[in-house]
Parts: structure tokens; C-alpha cells; sequence
């Protein structure tokens, strides 16, 4: 019986011994059995503090390395949680504050990093580590394990500034990954492209479905992304078919005529999800390569994805790409103001139902049952839903469209982000009477207003920069002499949007 | 090589861009930084770089910016 999405792993691991798993560079690549043999023995020095069920950090930047703890995690009945090394201290420290991790795995290029923090957790170095595989205490694990035991913690930006980790089990991440491999065919010829990082949902499909089915991922080095001559000669040296990106790394592509010089010879699959992909930059992919299109879409909490949508019409440059229906073995509601089923042509905020929904957040009591709810349209027995914040309505083809947020949050760069957190850290300036912050939807830019008597922009953008993660970071910064409120006392957010469309500034 | 300067700390400021010699393979320019730099440089002088030059060799440091810079005008 599988219970764990190493279970898989271990069937197609027999079949395909040889056959690469991950390569990182033409000198850094690995095979099903050996990886197998690797992620055992970081079981097998976890397993010598009879861990069980327990949370473990990984502090390893995006490597093979940082993939064999992940599932050498997986493989001792543990949960992993991968944190970004290129993080702000700040936010590694709320994260592991949050966690609380028993263990931290980390690698000899990472170790040195981590000793910036005083963390009073014990720490594995995976490089060098003995090298046993105790076959018994995994054998143990096996026996005792059960699928609703979680496979990781994942971190999205919280509005109060403190990072809110999505709990997702094994249970949910078979569903999820045998959804996957079924429905984009993944399958022995599969070669994934792999761009996000393993600290993000989107990874977690092309990391999952290419194990259990017998599949090469292929991590892109990020260098490759500034330059994209450089990375399509790269996708076609290692005859790369597949591709899950962020739409800001297709419009990189797109948006510098790549196509006239070089085309990426071996691809057949273009799956995209984490933002609204602008027509007419899939409009240039799809007119110089003839592949498969699909538009993803889902929050970290149902592991990845809820809804999708293969591209399967002309669209004009103004028109938007549908969402599209729901995933197979799930559900999607749309729930309207008055917690009935959306009409025909109402806007209705999508929930999701199913296995793929999350356990809710680690630690986290208030936001879980903020966001994990007692499904509004079953009256009759207890069943937890995911209420997404996200407004959907049908077109007429029957597909979802997106109509953003209900609240602050944001999409931005293929990350959400809580504006509220990038005010809850630029306020924590010295001399900053009050900042807010506004999302301009048409350009893609963090609008940050803030009012202070002794500080000039300069000041502010240092302090952001030193404070908060590149893709949080405000792309404008305007200093106002009075910060707006409204009648109840709150920031006047439709007032700072008039402001900056007017540059009243 | 003083224009250059300035382009790049309006694009990223806080860095001794005479002394660095790999803005790209050490990681100090992010591909968001390097998009900036891009758009800054066809418009200050008034040039059109495209995607063949659009390789790390020719962003690595302010000498090799001036030589693409150069060669386009």
C-alpha cells in the first residue's frame, strides 16, 4: 500500500535505475538509483534521533543537494520546510520561530551562511555525514507512517508580518502529483526545465511528477533567466520538452524578439501559473513554437493548483486567458456575498474542495480557520474547504475567469504578497511617520507612499533594500507631506490611487 | 565611464562600480536590475540593444558596458 509519495518513488526508482533524475550541470547530474541510495542515507542520520512526524528545516540553496534532503526528509517520516538562503535574516528568523524545527539540514556550501544565525537547532551537514543506510529504522517508518502525516511546510507572505506556512500531507501530494501526470501526460520522455525555486508551490509539480513517473528535472541555473539567448541555447543542449514557469520568465523570452535568433527546438509543453500571463507575450510563444499551452492557476494552500486551463483558441491582444475549471478529483465553488452558489454572470469567490486542499497553517491557529472553513454550501456534516480570497466568475464557454483579489493581497512577479507585510517592515523605520502601499495592476509596481520629517527617499530605499526580498521591494517610493485617512480613521487607499494616477505628487 | 556610473547607481545604488568586476556572475545585478539597465541605456544613449547582446560577458563590469555602448552608437 503507498502511503508516501516515496513509496512512488522507490516503484519507479526500480524501473528506471539508470535513467537521470536531476541533472544541475553536465557535471552535476544524478541517477534514479543513486539519488534513491543518497536521500536514504540523510534518512538514516535523521533517523538516528528517532525523529518522527517532526518538523526539519532545510537551509540548502537550489541544488541536487537541497533535492536529497527533501526527500531524505520524506524518506525518515518527517516534513520538510525549505527555506530561501538569499532570505532577509528577519524572515528566516519569524519562519524558524514559527516551525520550531527539530533539525536543520544543511550542505558544506551553505553551512557557513547559516552560522550568521543563532539558532539553537541542531544541524546535519549532508556532505558529511556517515554514510550508512539503516534499512531497519526505515522499514520502522514504513510500518508506522500514515498518509495524512504532512510531506512539508511551505512559507507565503502573512499580512501581519509574520510568514504563514501551509501544511501539506502526503495524502495531498499524491492526489496533486498523480493529477498532474495524468492530466499534462508527464511521463519516461518528459524533460522538466525547472525554474522556480523549491521553496515555492510551483515546484512541487514538476519535482513530484517527474519521480513518480520516471522523468529527467532539469534545474536551470537562474543566471540563464537575464539572458535568454543563453537560456534557450541551454533548453536545447539539454533537449528540454517541458517547461512550469512564472509568466514574468516567458515574457523575458518574449518581449526581446528571442524567436527571430533561436528557438527552442525540443519543446512541447508550455505550462505557466503563480500570475496573469499578458496576451501578447504568450501571443509571440505561441506564434514561433507550436506547443501545448495551459494557464494554472491555485494557491500554495491546495498544494499547487485548483483550476487550469489549456490554451485552445486564438486571443487578441486585449482579451485575458480564462482560469479555466476545475482539477479532476476536485472542486471548485464559487460562493457569493451571501455564502449561496454564485448566479449565472456573478462575481463569486472561489473556494476548493478536495484532497489536494491543505491541512491549514502550521502554528497558526487564527489564520487556519480564517482561510480552512466549514464548507459554506453543506449544511449537513463537518468538511473543511480552502476559501481562496480570489473573485471568479463563468464566461460563456463555461470557464472561469479571474477577477483578483478580495483583499491586499497581491500578485506580483509570480509571488503573493500581503502588501500589509511590506508596510508592517519600511514602518519599522526610524524617523517613518506612516507608510502604505498600492498595487499599480496595469504597470506590475509596488507604489509605496510614506510620510516622514527627517528621511529622503535615498533613506527609504536603502532601508528596503537591506530589509526586504527583492520581489516585495516597492518599485516606486513617494514621500507625502500628509498621509491620506478616511472618515473611519484608515489609510485612504483610494485616495493614494488617485495621487499617483494624477502624479499629484 | 562616468555616465555609465550613473546609470547604474540610479539602477542600483549603494555599490562601488569602479571596483567590481562581476556585476553578473557575482550576483550583484538581479535580472530585474539588468531589465532597468537595459531600458536606461537605450534611452540615455539613445541605442537599441538587443538580444545577441544580451549576453553576461558584455554586463559584467562598467569597462564592458562601455564597449557595448560604444559599439552601438
Amino acid at each position: 500500500m503507498k502511503k508516501s509519495i516515496t513509496d512512488y518513488l522507490d516503484e519507479v526508482s526500480l524501473i528506471y535505475k539508470n535513467k537521470n533524475i536531476f541533472v544541475e550541470n553536465k557535471d552535476n547530474k544524478i541517477t534514479y538509483q543513486k539519488f534513491v541510495k543518497e536521500a536514504k542515507v540523510v534518512a538514516s542520520n535523521i533517523l538516528i534521533d528517532k525523529y518522527y512526524n517532526q518538523p526539519i528545516a532545510i537551509f540548502i540553496s537550489k541544488s541536487i543537494n537541497c533535492l536529497k534532503a527533501m526527500f531524505g526528509v520524506l524518506y525518515s517520516g518527517n516534513f520538510y520546510c525549505v527555506l530561501d538562503t538569499d532570505s532577509p535574516k528577519e524572515r528566516i528568523e519569524k519562519i524558524i520561530e514559527t516551525l520550531n524545527p527539530v533539525l536543520i539540514l544543511t550542505d558544506s556550501n551553505n553551512i557557513e551562511k547559516l552560522g550568521n544565525y543563532n539558532f539553537n537547532i541542531k544541524t546535519l551537514n549532508i556532505s558529511s555525514q556517515d554514510l550508512n543506510i539503516n534499512n531497519k529504522a526505515l522499514k520502522e517508518v514504513n510500518r508506522r507512517r500514515i498518509d495524512t502525516n504532512p510531506a512539508y511546510v511551505l512559507f507565503t507572505s502573512g499580512s501581519t508580518g509574520i510568514p504563514k506556512g501551509s501544511v501539506i500531507t502526503h495524502k495531498s501530494l499524491i492526489a496533486y502529483t498523480t493529477w498532474f501526470k495524468e492530466t499534462f501526460d508527464i511521463n519516461e520522455k518528459t524533460i522538466f526545465g525547472n525554474q522556480t525555486p523549491f521553496y515555492f508551490s510551483m515546484s512541487v509539480s514538476d519535482v513530484f511528477s517527474t519521480v513518480i513517473s520516471g522523468a529527467t528535472l532539469n534545474i536551470i541555473p537562474k543566471i540563464n533567466f537575464s539572458f535568454p539567448v543563453n537560456l534557450i541555447k541551454y533548453m536545447n543542449d539539454y533537449k528540454i520538452n517541458t517547461i512550469y514557469w512564472v509568466p514574468s520568465a516567458l515574457s523575458i523570452v518574449a518581449n526581446l524578439n528571442t524567436f527571430d535568433y533561436v528557438i527552442p527546438k525540443y519543446l512541447e509543453k508550455v505550462l505557466f501559473a503563480g500570475e496573469v500571463m499578458p496576451m501578447p507575450q504568450l501571443n509571440i510563444w505561441r506564434k514561433h513554437i507550436d506547443a501545448m499551452y495551459a494557464n494554472l492557476y491555485g494557491p500554495t494552500e491546495t498544494t499547487d493548483i485548483c483550476t487550469y486551463y489549456v490554451v485552445n483558441r486564438k486571443f487578441k491582444d486585449n482579451e485575458t486567458l480564462p482560469i479555466g475549471n476545475n482539477c479532476n478529483n476536485l472542486e471548485i465553488l464559487l460562493v457569493n456575498e451571501n455564502g449561496e452558489s454564485a448566479k449565472e454572470n456573478e462575481i463569486g469567490e472561489i473556494f476548493v474542495r478536495g484532497s489536494f486542499v491543505g491541512s491549514g497553517y502550521y502554528n497558526n491557529k487564527e489564520k487556519t480557520e480564517l482561510a480552512f472553513v466549514q464548507n459554506p454550501l453543506n449544511k449537513c456534516y463537518p468538511e473543511i474547504v480552502y476559501k481562496t480570497g480570489d473573485l471568479g466568475r463563468y464566461n460563456k464557454y463555461g470557464e472561469i475567469e479571474y477577477f483578483g483579489r478580495k483583499d491586499f493581497q497581491i500578485k506580483h512577479m509570480g509571488y503573493r504578497i500581503e502588501l500589509g507585510e511590506i508596510e508592517t517592515n519600511i514602518n519599522s523605520l526610524k524617523g517613518l511617520t506612516i507608510c502604505a502601499t498600492i498595487y499599480d495592476n496595469l504597470n506590475k509596481k509596488i507604489v509605496l507612499f510614506y510620510e516622514s520629517n527627517s528621511l529622503t527617499d535615498d533613506d527609504v530605499i536603502k532601508y528596503i533594500n537591506q530589509k526586504l526580498l527583492k520581489y516585495m521591494q516597492p518599485n516606486k517610493v513617494i514621500k507625502l507631506s500628509k498621509m491620506p485617512y478616511n472618515a473611519n480613521g484608515k489609510i485612504d487607499r483610494v485616495k493614494l490611487k488617485e495621487i499617483y494616477e494624477k502624479g499629484n505628487f | 565611464m562616468k555616465e555609465i556610473v550613473e546609470v547604474l547607481n540610479e539602477v542600483k545604488p549603494g555599490v562601488d562600480y569602479l571596483k567590481e568586476e562581476n556585476l553578473i556572475t557575482g550576483g550583484i545585478l538581479s535580472s530585474f536590475d539588468l531589465v532597468m539597465l537595459i531600458a536606461m541605456l537605450n534611452d540615455k544613449f539613445n541605442i537599441n540593444i538587443t538580444v545577441v547582446d544580451l549576453v553576461p560577458e558584455n554586463f559584467e563590469n562598467v569597462k564592458s558596458i562601455e564597449n557595448l555602448v560604444n559599439k552601438l552608437k
